[in-house]
């Protein structure tokens, strides 16, 4: 990244995040009727500068270390807040952009901006200078970051292999009746396949799939393997076990047909969905079957039609 | 869709517990779904939607997780089982309890502006 172009992001960022997004949420108010005596203990043991004055979550006004130092001063009795405080108090609200905020910290000279809710008018938060920049530089490290990580595409990898033919290949073991680890090899191949920059919405499916796929070990078999082959305009996933195989794959095939034994099907699996979803999810799909040796899945989804063809 | 609600304003509307990654909050929600088959979750709910359900597994966490969703709450006063709250702190997916059963939270959850999918 450029200095150029960094720059351009903070302006872009600036319009993006909004007051609510990087205000302080839990802020301390006092009630119009507390007393002047009681917001100066406040102001020593929080040590904060002043609060907004609230009554039942509406803004009545500011109170400052300012008001308070004048009402020491003049040694006056003690008083509600309330005939200290300031009244027109000028606020933003959480929905606006950060930029709003800027402008108007320019534009009046304050410190820090009460944020309310445009609907009901209510305090939601406080805002200073420094939580806009604390929150752009957060923003920006965010996607710096994304950015760093998504430039190693696979695709640039593959540009760069000599080959009549590449592929990426990875492979992994399921344990069966495992239900403790169910669905940490999918999670792992769907971390796998961003690293390497594989649009989202290909990535969904492929975890989907093998996410069903993996269940299917899981629930039904002693367990197996599940291999991913990266090549540069597809990706393919098969998935073998070595037992006890499907008897009649047709039916198996059919949505909601299933042999899951009911504390299974408690457990919100087994529904007879998870061959569906796996075929809604590739663009080509193959079952094979032995009962008695075992059961092969392949999958195929494409990383050309992706986009055009998603169904989820 | 289009909606603009975050899962702050359901906390405080519907006075959830929230159970996992409460300072992740701030999502906003694209709609919801209700349901307690995993495989339908994973077919049928879109990115961004809030998951009611009645599982308590941790493996709500991992389709919740797959599909991006925005969250998950729990019906019936049910509580996630402690792998649960371990795994979705893990993967910053917000777990939210009522009380209420799923028929009453879905239609509080439409008079807050959350709408279903299609």
């Amino acid at each position: 990244m450029t200095a150029e172009n960094k720059i351009s992001k903070v302006q872009e960022l600036v319009y993006e995040i909004r007051v609510g997004d990087v205000m302080k949420k839990n802020v301390i108010t006092v009630g119009p009727q507390d007393r002047m005596s009681e917001f100066g203990k406040i102001l020593r043991e929080k040590r904060i500068s002043g609060t907004p004055v609230v009554d039942q979550g509406r803004l009545m006004g500011v109170i400052s270390i300012d008001d308070f130092i004048r009402w020491l001063a003049e040694r006056q009795e003690d008083c509600p807040v309330e005939r200290k405080m300031t009244k027109n108090v000028r606020t933003l609200y959480a929905d606006e952009p950060a930029v709003q905020a800027v402008n108007k910290f320019d534009q009046l000279g304050f410190g820090r901006f009460v944020v309310i809710d445009r609907r009901d008018e209510k305090l939601v938060g406080i805002i200073t200078k420094g939580d806009i920049i604390e929150g752009l530089l957060k923003k920006l490290e965010v996607d710096y970051y994304d950015e760093q990580t998504n430039h190693r595409t696979i695709q640039s990898f593959f540009d760069d292999v000599l080959a009549d033919k590449a592929a990426l290949f990875f492979q992994y073991s399921v344990t069966g009746h495992d239900f403790n680890k169910a669905g940490e090899t999918a999670s792992r191949i769907k971390t796998t396949l961003k690293r390497l920059g594989i649009a989202p919405q290909i990535v969904r499916r492929v975890a989907i799939a093998t996410y069903e796929a993996e269940m299917n070990l899981i629930i039904y078999t002693e367990g197996g393997e599940i291999r991913v082959r990266v090549e540069p305009h597809k990706i393919l996933v098969r998935v073998e076990d070595s037992g006890p195989g499907i008897p009649d794959i047709e039916k198996a095939l059919q949505p909601g047909y299933s042999t899951a034994p009911e504390w299974v099907r408690e457990l919100g699996f087994g529904a007879g969905m998870g061959l569906q979803n796996i075929r809604k999810c590739t663009s080509k799909m193959g079952l094979m079957s032995v009962v008695g040796k075992g059961t092969q899945l392949r999958m195929n989804i494409s990383l050309d039609d992706g986009v055009a063809s998603e169904t989820n | 869709m289009g909606s603009q609600v975050k899962l702050t304003e359901l906390v405080r509307g519907l006075k959830l517990s929230v159970r996992s990654a409460d300072g992740d909050l701030e999502r906003e929600v694209t709609g919801g779904y209700a349901s307690d088959l995993l495989s339908d979750v994973l077919a049928n709910s879109e990115p961004g939607n809030l998951w009611i359900t009645l599982q308590i597994h941790k493996n709500i966490v991992a389709v919740a997780s797959m599909k991006d969703l925005a969250g998950i709450i729990l019906v019936n006063g049910r509580e996630p089982e402690q792998d649960t709250i371990e795994k979705a702190e893990a993967e910053n997916i917000a777990i939210m309890v009522t009380e209420m059963p799923t028929f009453e939270l879905v239609g509080r959850l439409y008079g807050l502006g959350i709408t279903g999918t299609k």
